[in-house]
């Protein structure tokens, strides 16, 4: 239960002459919640990139369940269980909240050269995509579609999206984004009751939700990893504070 | 216990009843035509036919697939070469030539998409134009195949002794039938699995990769299937005008079947059949009252372009 | 292969390049500034070659057609923009490929109801029309080395407007990165249309200086189109610069193939293989080489963007 299920080993990506990811190294246990913070700019949101695959490093390696996932495209990450979530809304805008997940689900069976039988009488697969929405709160929202959704709602549905691929471990980039007080309560309590069979890890900026939420905490500062730790530790930890001038933490 | 969405955009329902009626009205036509005494129409209605076919093709991959392909008409030039090169050398028999072309298109398709699908955006737009240039240019120069000029088809395709397809009544009833089959291939496969992929790629490229679904595979899968299609009615053409030339491939042809999309619905079911049929009905009846017909026809797919950018079958539909 | 024949084929390899690089200057920039692909872009030269040899015709002179054409054209070019083109920048591009097709089709057909089918004649001017002795035993065509003067001369022009002046400095900011442009306080409306303008003006000066080589005739515009959006896929969509290293490019390799590969085939295949493949192969060239740009370099080699 305490194996480390995310390697990320010295991972490096620039961008012109800016090393956004300056050999960054984590671990992530497995079932545990661990969160990644960091000021503006440490390069949470590439890091994200590159561990979900849709940006590959210049260097480094990225181990996920015992296996070496560098070069891996995407979507068979997604397959090997590592799905993410998008800090800006990325959903399906023109269609219903339950064919969002309907998509999601059926990405997991494969077998999508099917030519003949209509989708919709495959009823387990809708079935499965409204067991995930109720899991998320949008139950009574099966029919909206995904663009006439609240803002609240629109992020349960990203989180939804990734959940519904049957993931291992959960990459959510800022999922309080944009979310008032109340969005965010429930936000969050969906995030704890996926604790347990998943390992999540979030980039979160709501230092409240985090401390909330995270078993360990990884800083991130100028494209590397500078502690890790559990929430205590990291609010002591005098390189942290250092690094947010003493503001967020406190 | 949940029910999928019953007026899901994904979903694309055939209305069986309206449906049947218009295929019932279509199998009437000759005769219908014949006692009006515009017996000459029914090449008309063959003709739109065909092209409602070669532009469902084009909107599997445009309308629902969102791939905006400007050589598509290389698919049907070269299912029609493909008939006409093989009745040259001495196979007249549609059993073995028809297969043929469509297998010709398919691969045609298949090595077009393979790196024209690595690209995106404006990229694919003028790659996919350039390989049917690309295809124009090597038919215009083949002498052995009519250069420039053309092939002329000594005959008809041989089907069966009872069916003369130099019969107009019965190549239009083939046509139909044909057209018929592929249309409801295009419901089904738009309705079923690899339909709602293709469309969730046309919704949100990035979030179906991140979701887990191989988007060039599938992209490619629909570029051959539209490609294959397209085949079809090539063959379909080349039987009904009994010859072909390069300029079947020249870029103004994709043109006019995007503009075929475009007129009757893109992402419509019935958009490509629509389209071909106002087009061609448009063309008719311009070209009778002046010459310059085409002009109004540039006036009319601009004020569509302008006004009602989905085409002529989104008024018709809910917003 | 003699040297004077290799001399002679890359004077017009050049000339053409040159000829090319104004007509896909303009639609680069068109391109990567209002980021609108532009179909159309071919019948504001064939527009532009049509005017000019009217105005010839009428006025007697070809000097005074060509002034009178390139600033007809550029006129035409801006009307249409105010008019139509302006709608289409925010659309999507099958829009935009669809409405520049419908203003390239009713250009087609307007230029044959005015002119009719029959190609015009254009004239270059008499001082012109015949051959200057380069070196001994080499004469090349007086006109031809007009054509190359020009577009050496407007190559100048653009570059000095590009990096010399306030507008040309609107348009690479606009070029690399729009949003920054328009909060740098730039009349967007204002400089879309002037950079129309300019382009129409720049297709109009390569349709006088084509003209009297090729045919002024019905549907001119589109094969040089086609190659003008290779060339701009192969420079770099928005670079002025990689437009004119593509033309260039584009231009010489077209003309040495089709120059070249018929004898070199019928050395090595005979002459069936010569005239039969030969014709087609260097036809397809350069769109083999666009698809290899696109697929190892996919913004094609001097991009603009970032």
């Amino acid at each position: 239960m305490n194996a480390t299920i995310l390697h990320v080993d010295g991972l490096v990506k620039r961008f012109g002459g800016l090393a956004a990811t300056d050999g960054a190294t984590l671990d992530v246990r497995a079932g545990e919640v661990h969160a990644l913070i960091g000021p503006n700019g440490a390069g949470k949101t590439t890091l994200i990139h590159q561990i979900a695959g849709s940006l590959a490093p210049d260097a480094g390696r990225i181990v996920f369940d015992g296996a070496d996932v560098t070069a891996l495209p995407m979507a068979k990450r997604v397959h090997a269980g590592l799905a993410r979530s998008y800090q800006i809304t990325n959903v399906f805008g023109r269609l219903p909240v339950l064919d969002n997940l309907a998509l999601a689900v059926q990405a997991r069976s494969g077998g999508s050269l099917r030519f003949w039988r209509p989708a919709r009488s495959e009823r387990a697969r809708y079935d499965e995509a409204a067991a995930v929405a109720e899991r998320v709160g949008l139950a009574e929202k099966l029919g909206r579609l995904a663009n006439e959704l609240s803002h609240g709602e629109q992020r349960q549905l990203e989180v939804g999206l990734a959940l519904a691929t049957n993931p291992k471990l959960l990459l959510l980039d800022e999922p309080m984004a944009g979310m008032g007080p109340d969005e965010t309560a429930r936000l969050l309590a969906l995030l704890q009751s996926l604790r347990g069979g998943l390992t999540l890890v979030l980039v979160e900026h709501d230092m409240d939700v985090v401390f909330q939420l995270a078993d360990r905490i990884s800083t991130l500062v100028s494209g590397r990893v500078i502690a890790c730790g559990t929430p205590d530790e990291i609010r002591a930890h005098p390189d942290v504070r250092r690094a947010y001038l003493g503001d967020e933490i406190a | 216990m949940a029910d999928p969405v019953s007026s899901s955009p994904l979903d694309h329902r055939l209305r069986k009843v309206p449906a049947l009626v218009l295929l019932a009205a279509l199998v009437a036509l000759p005769w219908g035509l014949q006692a009006a005494g515009h017996e000459f129409y029914l090449a008309l209605a063959t003709r739109i036919l065909i092209f409602g076919l070669a532009a469902t093709s084009l909107n599997l991959v445009l309308g629902f697939g969102g791939l905006v392909s400007f050589g598509h008409a290389a698919f049907v030039g070269a299912g029609a070469y493909t008939v006409a090169v093989l009745m040259q050398d001495g196979i007249a028999s549609a059993w073995i030539a028809w297969p043929a072309a469509v297998g010709v298109s398919a691969l045609l398709a298949a090595a077009i998409g393979a790196i024209s699908l690595r690209t995106r955006g404006v990229y694919f737009i003028m790659i996919t134009l350039a390989f049917a240039q690309m295809l124009y240019y090597v038919m215009t120069s083949l002498k052995a195949y009519g250069g420039e000029d053309g092939l002329s088809l000594v005959s008809k395709s041989f089907v069966a002794e009872a069916v003369d397809l130099g019969d107009e009544r019965s190549f239009y009833l083939l046509t139909l039938a044909v057209c018929a089959f592929a249309f409801l291939f295009v419901q089904r496969l738009l309705n079923a699995r690899f339909g709602h992929t293709l469309q969730g790629l046309r919704e949100n490229e990035t979030r179906m990769a991140a979701i887990g679904f191989p988007v060039f595979r599938y992209r490619l899968a629909a570029f051959v299937l539209a490609g294959a299609l397209a085949g079809v009615a090539g063959v379909l053409l080349v039987n009904q005008s009994g010859f072909v030339s390069p300029s079947l491939l020249d870029w103004h042809q994709s043109g006019l079947l995007l503009m075929m999309v475009i007129l009757g619905g893109v992402g419509h079911l019935y958009g490509g059949l629509a389209g071909a049929a106002i087009f061609l009905l448009l063309e008719e009846l311009l070209s009778g009252y002046t010459t310059h017909w085409k002009f109004v026809l540039g006036l009319v797919l601009l004020a569509v372009v302008l006004l009602a950018p989905n085409g002529v079958m989104s008024f018709r539909r809910r917003k | 292969m003699t040297g004077i024949l290799v001399l002679e084929q890359s004077l017009n390899g050049l000339q053409f390049g040159l000829m090319l690089f104004l007509l896909a200057a303009g639609l680069t920039l068109v391109f990567g500034i209002m980021d609108m692909i532009n179909l159309a872009h071919g019948s504001l030269y064939m527009v532009g070659a049509y005017l000019i040899a009217a105005a010839s015709l009428a006025s007697g002179s070809f000097w005074l057609g060509l002034v009178a054409g390139v600033a007809g054209t550029a006129l035409f070019g801006v009307l249409l923009e105010t008019t139509v083109l302006r709608r289409l920048y925010e659309r999507d591009h099958l829009s935009q490929v669809l409405g520049t097709f419908a203003i390239l089709l009713m250009c087609n057909e307007g230029v044959r109801w005015i002119w009719g089918s029959q190609p015009m004649t254009l004239n270059p001017p008499p001082a012109l029309s015949g051959p200057v002795e380069l070196l001994p035993g080499f004469s090349y065509p007086a006109f031809r080395l007009l054509v190359i003067a020009t577009g050496l001369l407007v190559a100048a022009g653009l570059w000095a407007l590009v990096t010399r002046t306030r507008l040309g400095m609107q348009v690479r900011a606009g070029a690399s990165d729009r949003e920054m442009a328009l909060a740098m306080g730039v009349n967007v409306r204002r400089l879309f249309t002037a950079v129309f303008g300019l382009g129409a003006a720049l297709c109009a000066v390569a349709g006088g200086m084509l003209g009297p080589l090729l045919a002024v005739q019905v549907g001119m515009g589109e094969n040089i189109l086609i190659l003008a959006f290779v060339v701009i896929v192969i420079g770099g969509i928005g670079s002025v610069r990689g437009a004119f290293i593509g033309a260039l490019l584009i231009g010489v390799i077209d003309t040495a193939a089709r120059a070249l590969l018929p004898p070199l085939l019928e050395r090595l295949a005979g002459p069936a293989a010569a005239s039969d493949v030969a014709p087609a192969l260097a036809s397809i060239l350069i769109y083999v080489l666009m698809a290899a740009v696109l697929f190892w370099k996919p913004q094609g080699l001097f991009p603009a963007h970032g």
